[in-house]
């Protein structure tokens, strides 16, 4: 009797195909992933979504969704989004990209479509290091931090302090939601959630640039156990990176 | 009753989920997988504690976790 009532509450969303990542035992690309699949599912934009891949660890996203997909070259996606949601201003154009892509070799691609306002979503990942190549030192490395490229620890004098991306998109002009979330701890995964719906929606409905900074970690480059990893972005990402809405034109009542 | 499926082939091992668990009943087992990694589990005998909030199964990178859920009995029964 207790199996016929037995329900299945948590399971892959369909948006997600089943099948292994490539990624590392801890890395939270897969949380990200799900978490877009989920949405794609509910708010049914699947068939209606083009992804913009980038380069990084998160090459082989369209191995993984279950949507159309175009790779961009390095830092490129936002500039391919552009002309892909020109071109079909019906679809719904997201794009997926790391912190070396976006805030190092993408930083004019990003600043201008995020200025100019372009009808579409960007899932920013940061890791703070550039997973792919072997952990060399990215923009949004840690002051301190050891990569591959700074053995003694990034040096603030030297390399500058680390980008915060999301509070400079949501000075410029043409975003509507820009906001950063974790995916440290089921807490902040569920808002994570919520504010991707809320980017989302605002290119669904037409009222400009969408924007979610995603924490995550990096256990390899890191070079610490997965656990550890999670507790690393708790200790010492967020308070550098404070999580929150930075800008929501939803919010203000007004689109731009 | 709820319980969670682990989907061995899918698990490496990274223990997120036993950080997450509310009662602490999600394990690494002594089992390896074919990828080479000891995937997480729930003893035999800790079965019955679980709640199904399904937090594991949030956390998981990899989707290894499925997560059933038995709604109690209705309130008419009793």
């Amino acid at each position: 009797m207790s199996e016929l009532q037995e329900k299945l509450v948590f399971d892959r969303p369909e948006s997600v195909i089943d099948r292994p990542t490539h990624y590392c035992p801890g890395c939270h690309h897969g949380v990200a992933h799900r978490l877009v699949g989920e949405l794609l599912d509910e708010m049914k934009l699947r068939e209606e979504s083009i992804l913009i891949g980038s380069i990084g660890c998160s090459v082989f996203l369209y191995n993984y969704l279950d949507i159309d997909a175009v790779e961009a070259p390095h830092g490129r996606a936002p500039a391919v989004g552009t002309g892909v949601k020109r071109a079909r201003p019906d679809k719904f154009v997201l794009t997926y990209q790391g912190d070396g892509d976006l805030a190092s070799i993408g930083m004019a691609e990003i600043m201008h479509a995020a200025n100019r306002g372009e009808r579409i979503c960007v899932v920013f990942v940061n890791n703070t290091v550039y997973g792919m190549t072997g952990g060399q030192m990215a923009p949004t490395t840690l002051v301190g931090q050891r990569t591959t490229t700074c053995p003694g620890g990034r040096c603030r004098d030297k390399e500058g302090l680390p980008i915060k991306m999301t509070e400079i998109i949501s000075q410029l002009g043409g975003v509507a939601f820009a906001g950063r979330a974790s995916l440290d701890s089921v807490k902040n995964i569920r808002t994570a959630k919520k504010y991707l719906r809320k980017a989302f929606e605002c290119q669904v409905q037409d009222r400009g640039f969408g924007f979610v900074e995603l924490l995550s970690a990096c256990p390899t480059n890191w070079k610490m156990p997965p656990v550890k990893a999670n507790e690393r972005i708790r200790e010492e990402m967020i308070p550098y990176f404070p999580l929150g809405v930075y800008k929501d034109v939803t919010e203000e009542g007004g689109a731009c | 009753m709820s319980r969670i499926e682990v989907l061995e082939d899918r698990c490496k091992g990274c223990l997120l989920c036993t950080t997450v668990c509310p009662v602490q009943i999600i394990v690494q087992s002594q089992r390896f997988n074919q990828n080479g990694y000891k995937v997480a589990e729930v003893p035999e005998e800790e079965k019955e504690k679980c709640t199904g909030c399904a937090s594991c199964a949030l956390i998981c990178p990899d989707l290894a976790i499925r997560v059933y859920r038995t709604p109690k009995a209705k309130k008419g029964e009793d």
